[in-house]
């Protein structure tokens, strides 16, 4: 039986747990070997904690000896590695981080701890953030556990990755512009970006400050809404973080669909669209109207200009929050006899190929005589997608899309040809420069087993409504989840 | 995206070692070659905003909520200067060591 | 064409810290005065994923700094990234303001410099709030670095270019300075950073319309320098104009050692700060609410304790500005008046060259040089009253500034009350009359210019200790008998 607790959901070990049927350390072992069997092809993780996960499975066995187990308490989880962890090695996956050790942990580590969960390990992901693919990790690309083949997305596809390979029972991401959602669709797990400042970013290492944010991956829906109800909330340490109360997510989960208005934005069913990707999110749309939901055609125009603005906003917020790498208090050092070659030479040694790429266009578009042409630009626009969203959700609750036009692509393959790379997040970009929930969850599967993602976007704050949407789906029951083939 | 090779390219070899210089990358001569043309190719792209007449638009910088809230001013850290210095590259007893510096 | 064809166009910008306990953006001091990199957090130093919270203090100082200054305060302001790199710099970036700052516009009035000159109205551009940098101490084949002041709040004000020599910019910052404490702001302490001035300076023919090519002295940090560095530097260009150059828009530095500017080795992209707004704060709201208890609040400012001073104390224009260049100098003169003494000139003149000589001599605070306001009060009131004459409060006053002692106690101690006894005086005079038959006749026969010749016999036969008055009264009694 141990040899299968790491498959359990969240809910389920929840309950185990509670009832003593097994341990938080029998739970935490039984993730730590599957790691020991999987992680050598997968390489979803930097670096595995197992020493300080069984001292946290420990002390949580004693919590829940004592009576006074925590909500996940003794629940292992997988740590995307842009988190600072205190003691612990934080490398965003970069070279410039490779020794990085934090004295502080991230606001949500701090919320996670208290909550008794289990960190099993810090997960893979692109460099900083910066990618679609978990191969611009500087310590080596992840793989998909369903295809190894397959690029499991990115930017936290250690993380999806993780989640999907049965190697922890949940996980933390980022998502600046699809990074959890691209891969929990490429993965075949639910991931939720929240709204903009639902969660604290204190202690998330910055890649572009105005449209990160935190959020969790899951085996199920329900498990991501137990994890989002863990991580939400007030934090006196990040001035845009929400101080609005956080509902129960788990509680809002009734399967009650009755009446909701799904959207459908003509915009992302369109050539390029992969037909089995479109077939798959067109039977979802079919099973919510059965569940009594309703769909209704709806118009998202500026749709097609999104990847564009967020390829200016995102980088020229990066260029700035990257300038920190310079070799003079942390980090990686190239020594030079003077510091204006030693900045030179630690970044350029310190960053991958896709970091300089994007600080080289964040500070194009941030520089003299360009402001206007290029970033101010991109800031207008970023106010025409907003203001589609606020005009479809007059129309409707939910809006439903496929995640990406395609399934995993293959390792490599868009590696050579940085453009194609970014356009694989054209159906997940405009819900972060409109700083809406988005949550990914699986909706089938093409003819290679490739898992299918279907996103449903919710209004500023409805993480209840696209929860509750994504969890009535789940236990329709159409979609079986399936285990990763490793 | 389908790039016209006989396009002009969107940025001159001296933009790029300007913005570089700004950014503070050292770039071999295969670096300068290859961002030129992978900024050119994204610039292109980015170009097709200006379809849009954005001149009654206005920016938006943050989707958050308004209002910066405000700490009060007390002091709350205690020093901890060696978990400060811990991941110096290189120090001098309590202090940072850099090389020379070049206003 | 000689130097006299010239004006010369200054704006100052000033950075000064604002008085905090703990930083702008982070919980770590602000105080001065701390072993390297003690008052540090991952905040202030930059480490990956932290973020800053604005402290409200610091926004209410300046704000209060905004109101002083007759600044229009802004319902809504923006924090901006403004990149660099140096290695006093944690985040690559300083959280500044630049399109839209706290404070806009205003004015400071330059109290006038002697009696009769027309007070000067200096415009200002804007206040703005950003973070201080820690501090790069220079060795021989490296730099060391302390975070220490990194994140500490300031506030950069900046002048119009409307100043017109070195005299009047320092006129500039004396007020500015005196305006800052008046609202307790800030220290203004020059040896400790506390107020930093960048300099921007050209000159132009006289009548001339357009402005002339401008240099930027930058770090200048005390009165002093600011005032030679701005001489060097007009004259500087004066030279190369006269000679047929042109003036490069360029940085200078103050090299103090020297006294002279020197270009900075600075790269032509130098000033590609690249501002954009701080994603990490939303921006900076402040509610008419928030702007009517700060004003309330406020303090007395020196240009309307100057005015009050003029109004109601019949000082001059010169001795009130004076008096307000510094709270604790104008405090003092307040409380002395509270003894009750009815000269108010002769207190204010008695700060400004006895209290304020104390000050400089002993180059220590005026608390701890000067004896206590209301003894120095009681000390003048002893002069109004007759007890003492004024050489012999100015011999007390001395006493009492180093022993710390009252009054009374001191002109006591030293004997220095005057004598006004009429029986000792008349006998005195009588015996000064005696003794100086021949005179008293010379007198009586119409030479009235002996008189200041009796009266000096009369006070050293006294000992200096006679009332004047009261001598001057009997002599003249006496010698028409
Ligand atoms: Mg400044
Ligand atoms: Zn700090």
């Amino acid at each position: 039986m141990n040899s299968e607790l790491n498959r359990m959901t969240i809910a389920e070990a929840r309950d185990g747990l509670a009832r003593r049927d097994f341990s938080a350390l029998e739970l935490t072992r039984a993730c730590l070997d599957q790691i020991k069997l999987v992680d050598p092809k997968i390489n979803a993780f930097i670096t595995v904690c197992a020493r300080e996960a069984l001292e946290q499975a420990a002390a949580a066995d004693r919590q829940i000896a004592a009576g006074d187990a925590s909500a996940l308490s003794g629940i292992p989880l997988a740590i995307k590695d842009i988190y600072a962890t205190r003691g612990v090695r934080t490398t965003c996956a970069s070279k410039m981080l490779e020794n990085f050790v934090p004295p502080f942990d991230a606001t949500v580590i701090g919320k996670l701890r208290a909550a008794g969960a289990v960190f099993i390990g810090k997960a893979n992901m692109d460099e900083f953030a910066m990618g679609s693919s978990t191969e611009n990790s500087a310590f080596g690309a992840t793989r998909n556990p369903h295809n190894m083949e397959r690029v499991p997305g990115g930017s936290s596809g250690g993380s999806a990755a993780a989640v999907a390979a049965d190697e922890c029972l949940g996980a933390l991401g980022t998502d600046t512009g699809g990074s959890i959602r691209l891969p929990a669709a490429f993965c075949g797990v639910a991931g939720i970006k929240p709204t903009y400042s639902r969660v604290s970013r204190y202690g998330v290492i910055a890649y572009a400050s105005s449209l990160d944010q935190v959020g969790p991956f899951a085996k199920t829906v329900r498990d991501a809404a137990i994890l989002l109800g863990a991580l939400a909330g007030h934090d006196p340490h990040d001035s845009t973080c929400s101080a609005r109360p956080v509902p129960d997510y788990e509680a809002a989960l009734n399967g009650d669909l009755r009446g909701m208005r799904i959207g459908v934005p003509k915009e992302y069913f369109v050539a390029g669209i992969d037909p089995e990707v479109e077939r798959a999110v067109r039977d979802a749309l079919a099973t919510y109207e059965r569940l009594g939901a309703r769909t209704v055609e709806i118009s998202l125009p500026h749709t097609e200009f999104a990847t564009a603005a967020y390829y200016i906003v995102a980088t020229a917020e990066a260029s700035a929050n990257l300038s920190r790498y310079d070799g003079i208090r942390y980090g990686l050092r190239v020594t030079a006899d003077n510091t204006g070659e030693l900045y030179n030479r630690t970044r350029a040694a310190g960053f991958g190929a896709e970091v300089k790429r994007r600080i080289m266009l964040g500070t194009f578009v941030l520089s003299a005589g360009y402001y206007d042409a290029y970033y101010l630009k991109g800031q207008k626009v970023r106010t025409l997608i907003r203001r589609d969203f606020e005009r479809a959700f007059e129309q409707c609750d939910v809006i439903a899309t496929p995640v990406a036009p395609t399934t995993a692509f293959k390792i490599g393959e868009k590696m050579a040809d940085p453009l194609q790379m970014y356009l694989s997040d054209i159906f997940t970009i405009s819900v972060n420069l409109a700083g809406l929930p988005g949550l990914s969850l699986p909706c089938g599967f093409d003819r290679e087993g490739l898992p299918i993602g279907l996103q449903l976007i919710g209004a500023p704050f409805a993480e209840e409504t696209i929860l509750r949407a994504g969890d009535a789906f789940e236990r329709a029951g159409v979609v079986k989840r399936r285990a990763a083939i490793l | 995206m389908r790039l016209d090779p006989m396009a002009e390219s969107k940025i001159s070899v001296e933009q790029v070692r300007h913005v570089a210089r700004l950014a503070r990358l050292e770039l071999s001569p295969a670096d300068e070659t290859a961002l030129r043309a992978n900024l050119s190719e994204i610039l292109e792209y980015i170009d097709h905003l200006n379809r849009l007449d954005t001149s009654a638009v206005a920016p938006t910088a943050q989707v958050g909520e308004s209002g910066a809230p405000m700490r009060e001013d007390v002091v709350a850290n205690r020093p901890e200067p060696d978990a400060m210095l811990a991941n110096a590259p290189a120090r001098a007893g309590r202090l940072f060591k850099v090389p020379r510096i070049i206003e | 064409m000689s130097a006299d064809a010239y004006e010369a166009i200054i704006g100052l910008e000033v950075h000064t810290h604002l008085m905090t306990r703990s930083k702008l953006f982070c919980g770590c001091s602000a105080s001065f005065g701390a072993g390297p990199n003690e008052n540090v957090c991952p905040v202030c130093m930059g480490m990956p994923g932290v973020l800053p919270v604005l402290n409200r203090h610091a926004v209410e100082l300046a704000i209060r700094a905004g109101l002083a200054t007759h600044c229009e305060i802004a319902p809504r302001s923006v924090f901006d990234r403004k990149s660099y790199f140096y290695p006093d710099l944690p985040k690559g970036y300083q959280i500044s303001q630049y399109e839209l700052p706290l404070c806009k516009g205003g004015y400071i009035e330059l109290p006038a410099h002697s009696d009769g000159a027309e007070p000067r109205r200096i415009r200002l551009t804007r206040i703005h709030m950003e973070e201080d940098a820690g501090k790069n101490i220079h060795e021989s084949d490296a730099s060391l670095v302390d975070f220490n002041r990194s994140g500490v709040p300031l506030v950069e004000i900046v002048s119009e270019p409307d100043l017109r020599s070195a005299g009047e910019a320092g006129a500039y910052l004396r007020e500015l300075r005196s305006i800052l404490r008046y609202i307790e702001a800030t220290d203004g302490k020059m040896e400790e950073g506390g107020l930093r001035c960048d300099v921007n300076v050209s000159v132009r023919k006289k009548g001339a319309a357009e402005f002339g090519v401008k240099t930027e002295i930058k770090n200048l940090n005390s009165f002093r320098f600011v005032e030679k560095a701005i001489e060097h530097e007009v004259s500087r260009q004066i030279e190369l104009l006269e000679a047929g150059g042109r003036v490069a828009q360029e940085t200078h530095l103050w090299d103090p050692v020297r006294e002279q500017t020197r270009p900075m080795r600075s790269k032509e992209f130098a000033n590609d700060y690249r501002y954009f707004p701080e994603p990490d704060l939303p921006p900076l709201s402040v509610t008419p609410d928030l702007i009517e208890a700060i004003k309330t609040a406020m303090p007395e400012l020196p240009a309307d304790q100057r005015a009050r001073f003029v109004r109601e104390l019949g000082l001059t224009a010169y001795e009130a500005g004076v008096l307000t260049q510094d709270r604790e100098v104008a405090a003092y003169f307040e409380t002395m008046l509270a003894a009750g003494l009815k000269n108010h000139r002769t207190a204010a003149n008695w700060v400004m060259t006895e209290v304020l000589r104390v000050v400089n001599d002993t180059g220590q605070p005026l608390a701890d040089a000067a004896p206590l306001a209301i003894e120095s009060g009681e000390l003048l009131k002893l002069v109004e009253t007759g007890a003492i004459s004024l050489n012999a409060a100015k011999t007390a006053f001395a006493a009492m500034c180093k022993s710390g002692q009252g009054a009374e106690t001191t002109v006591t101690a030293l004997g220095l009350a005057q004598v006004s006894d009429e029986g000792a005086i008349v006998a005195a005079c009588d015996r000064v009359i005696a003794a100086e038959a021949a005179k008293v006749a010379e007198y009586r026969a119409g030479r009235d210019k002996l008189f200041g010749f009796f009266v000096g016999l009369v006070m050293k036969a006294m000992g200096g200790k006679a009332n004047p008055k009261v001598v001057n009264e009997i002599l003249k009694r006496r010698l028409a008998a």
